[in-house]
């Protein structure tokens, strides 16, 4: 068996080998090794043999062939509808082969696999919307994934995404202790303008249990100040894990079903140790795809539910606006063209379609929303999910999947654009970037700290 | 031949395909895997039924989802070809009568010229689609040669159907040639792609309940095919 030092079929499970494969700038020896990497053929037919059952085997056997999820892929309309790129034949020519050949693939062909599964379908789920047999493409290519991840044939940044699962239960290098005291010293930052500003650590039966997305620790803290804030100006009784706060996972992007796992139960762990009436996570897609859709079935629920009830940011959003907890201040509304993204971790894998506009209907001066066409669960994918944004390998084609997003937004007139989601955010952001089309984007914590009315007994005192 | 092919040949070919269906449709159902497709099928018993019944009752409906009505060429030979090759089997005038007199029961008869429509139209629709696997890169590359002999064997008995119909050449020879094109079809069926006649209802119900219990069924109206 040909195994690499970098690249091979053994998981990240130490600081030590995570701190090695990052050292190795874009992957160039990862790449390299990849390229002589054996594949374990009797493994990946056994794998196959244990896994893939009726749904997925009566998918690729009943499939028609009648191209009518073509169109409904942006990846094939964006890249001149490629017949190549049209769902069916992504998944026929890659799992369809594999099992054609009862796993007998060689090196080449799992590079192939690799490109299709990971730049070339970016599980945004729409063309099972499509159809006829309802055949979901993207859930196949999850599953072609998990295959590719297990003897070694994935992206050097999932690799090390996943790999950080496992070491740190996030996404990133972020300790539990990073975590809190960046949770704390972003709330004492504010303390002066929010008088009693707070993050209740480990508090045991808060109403609400809050977690992030690590990045939001490392990179961007202003927006657990920002979730702290309006925490308090609604008064809600709320908490976060001081571990098991990380909601995201890049394990689910990678095809580490086993990582996955470990992720979510640190989460799961946390709700049952701290038994919130309900978990909240930020406003990321993924995230919440991950813990609250995907993740109770990673973890062994027959339920198919989370052990708390868990909502997505946009859910208690519109409930506080809507009940009042959080009042807009209306001469500060939204004056201008704004539209808003749906991302498809939570729109069509969990139906959160109408809660965000109605979010729109408190915020935007009426007349001001212009939604995208098309939208709610028929809406495109921002070009950069299911971990295409963060893949060097693939930064040409995902800058070009960006154009369809680009066209979306221009085609409102909007210059401002509502992403509640990370992936989607960076996208946007991301063409921005490359296209220079004049817009700004936002989520929506950072537009809400500008337009709710604090409450009189907690303005700062002069 | 001709008493052979319907008394015998015509049990045989329908017991084939009934009890392959049956087989089908248990080792389907038996092979859903609550963790590994990760849908709680048993646990949300409403919204499941609820999602499965939307699933199938949208895309069983000509321009009841956004897909038909997107590409409504598509949708008409679909419908077209389907509503005649479920409707002329069973409820031709001529099928009841030897129905009648082999199995000893019968359906409703339908009017012949509604019939005749029907017939003409699966023919016509079955020769667009072959033209759109020709024709559509998108539809091309996906072609095999078994998707052309699944068409074949789908058209052959409406084709030799409407020869005897109109009784052009010698009727009783092309009487057995489209018997045997009937029970060869139907003897196909749970063996290939056909399967479908049972598989494109369970697979849609399938979906449904995945979105009907996971994917947002439960948080609102449910998906808008």
């Amino acid at each position: 068996m040909s195994e690499g030092t970098l690249c091979n079929k053994i998981p990240i499970q130490t600081d030590e080998a995570l701190k090695i494969l990052l050292s190795d700038t874009g992957g160039k020896q990862y790449y390299q090794e990849m390229k002589s990497l054996d594949v374990d053929t009797r493994l990946l037919w056994e794998t196959i043999g244990k896994t893939c059952k009726s749904r997925i085997h009566t998918w690729l056997k009943i499939c028609a062939h009648c191209g009518m999820c073509a169109d409904s892929c942006f990846l094939y309309r964006i890249n001149d509808q490629d017949p190549k790129q049209v769902p069916a034949y992504k998944i026929q020519s890659t799992l369809g082969e594999i099992i054609r050949r009862k796993g007998k693939v060689d090196n080449a062909f799992m590079m192939m696999a690799m490109e299709t599964a990971w730049a070339k379908c970016t599980c945004c789920n729409r063309c099972g919307l499509y159809c006829p047999h309802g055949i979901d493409v993207g859930i196949m290519m999850g599953y072609l994934r998990g295959l590719l991840y297990q003897q070694g044939f994935v992206p050097w940044e999932l690799k090390i995404g996943a790999g950080m699962h496992r070491v740190y239960h996030a996404q990133m290098d972020v300790t539990d202790d990073d975590f809190t005291e960046t949770f704390i010293w972003m709330a004492e930052e504010y303390e002066e303008d929010y008088p009693g500003l707070t993050v209740p650590v480990d508090k045991v039966g808060a109403d609400i249990m809050y977690t992030v997305n690590a990045r939001e620790v490392k990179h961007y803290p202003e927006d657990l100040a920002e979730a702290a804030i309006l925490f308090h100006l609604a008064g809600e009784d709320w908490t976060v894990p001081s571990k098991g706060w990380e909601q995201t996972s890049l394990a689910m992007f990678a095809g580490d079903w086993a990582a996955c796992k470990i992720q979510v139960e640190s989460v799961y762990d946390a709700m049952e140790r701290l038994k919130p009436k309900r978990m909240i996570g930020t406003e990321c897609g993924h995230a919440h795809r991950a813990t609250v859709v995907e993740g109770p079935y990673w973890a062994g629920r027959k339920d198919g539910l989370p052990p708390a009830e868990s909502i997505h940011y946009v859910e208690w959003l519109a409930e506080a606006l809507r009940t009042g907890k959080l009042k807009i201040d209306p001469k500060k509304r939204i004056k201008e063209p704004v539209t808003l993204q749906d991302s498809c971790n939570y729109v069509r894998n969990h139906g959160l379609k109408n809660i965000t506009r109605e979010i729109m209907s408190y915020i935007v001066e009426p007349g001001y929303f212009i939604d995208m066409a098309p939208n709610r669960e028929h809406n495109y994918c921002c070009g950069g999910g299911g971990g295409f944004n963060g893949i060097g390998l693939y930064r040409e084609q995902r800058n070009k999947a960006l154009i369809t997003k680009r066209d979306q937004i221009l085609d409102t007139g909007a210059k401002l654009v509502i992403a509640p989601c990370h992936n989607c955010w960076d996208a946007i952001r991301d063409l921005e970037e490359e296209y220079s089309i004049g817009i700004r984007w936002s989520f929506l914590k950072p537009l809400l700290i500008g337009m709710v009315e604090i409450p009189e007994h907690l303005k700062p005192k002069e | 031949m001709y008493n052979l092919l319907t008394g015998p040949g015509l049990w045989l070919s329908i017991g084939i395909c009934l009890v392959g269906l049956f087989v089908r449709g248990v080792l389907y159902v038996k092979g859903l895997n609550w963790q590994l497709d990760r849908v709680a099928y048993t646990a949300h018993p409403k919204a499941g039924i609820k999602g499965a019944l939307r699933s199938i009752f949208f895309w069983i409906l000509p321009f009841g989802t956004r897909s038909w009505r997107t590409q409504p060429f598509m949708t008409v030979l679909f419908f077209v070809f389907h509503i005649g090759a479920v409707c002329i089997p069973l409820f031709l005038y001529a099928h009841n009568m030897m129905f009648q007199e082999k199995l000893g029961f019968s359906f409703v008869s339908m009017n012949q010229t509604v019939a005749d429509m029907m017939s003409w139209g699966v023919i016509m629709s079955a020769i667009f689609l072959a033209i759109r696997r020709l024709v559509l890169p998108e539809v091309r590359i996906l072609s095999t040669p078994y998707d052309y002999l699944i068409l074949f064997l789908s058209a052959a008995p409406f084709i030799t159907g409407l020869i005897c119909r109109y009784e052009i050449g010698d009727y009783s020879f092309f009487l057995i040639v489209h018997i045997i094109f009937g029970e060869i079809l139907l003897i196909s069926i749970p063996f290939t792609k056909l399967s479908h006649i049972l598989l494109f209802f369970l697979s849609r119900a399938q979906i449904g309940m995945d979105f009907g219990i996971k994917r947002g069924g439960m948080k609102g109206k449910g998906m808008a095919w």
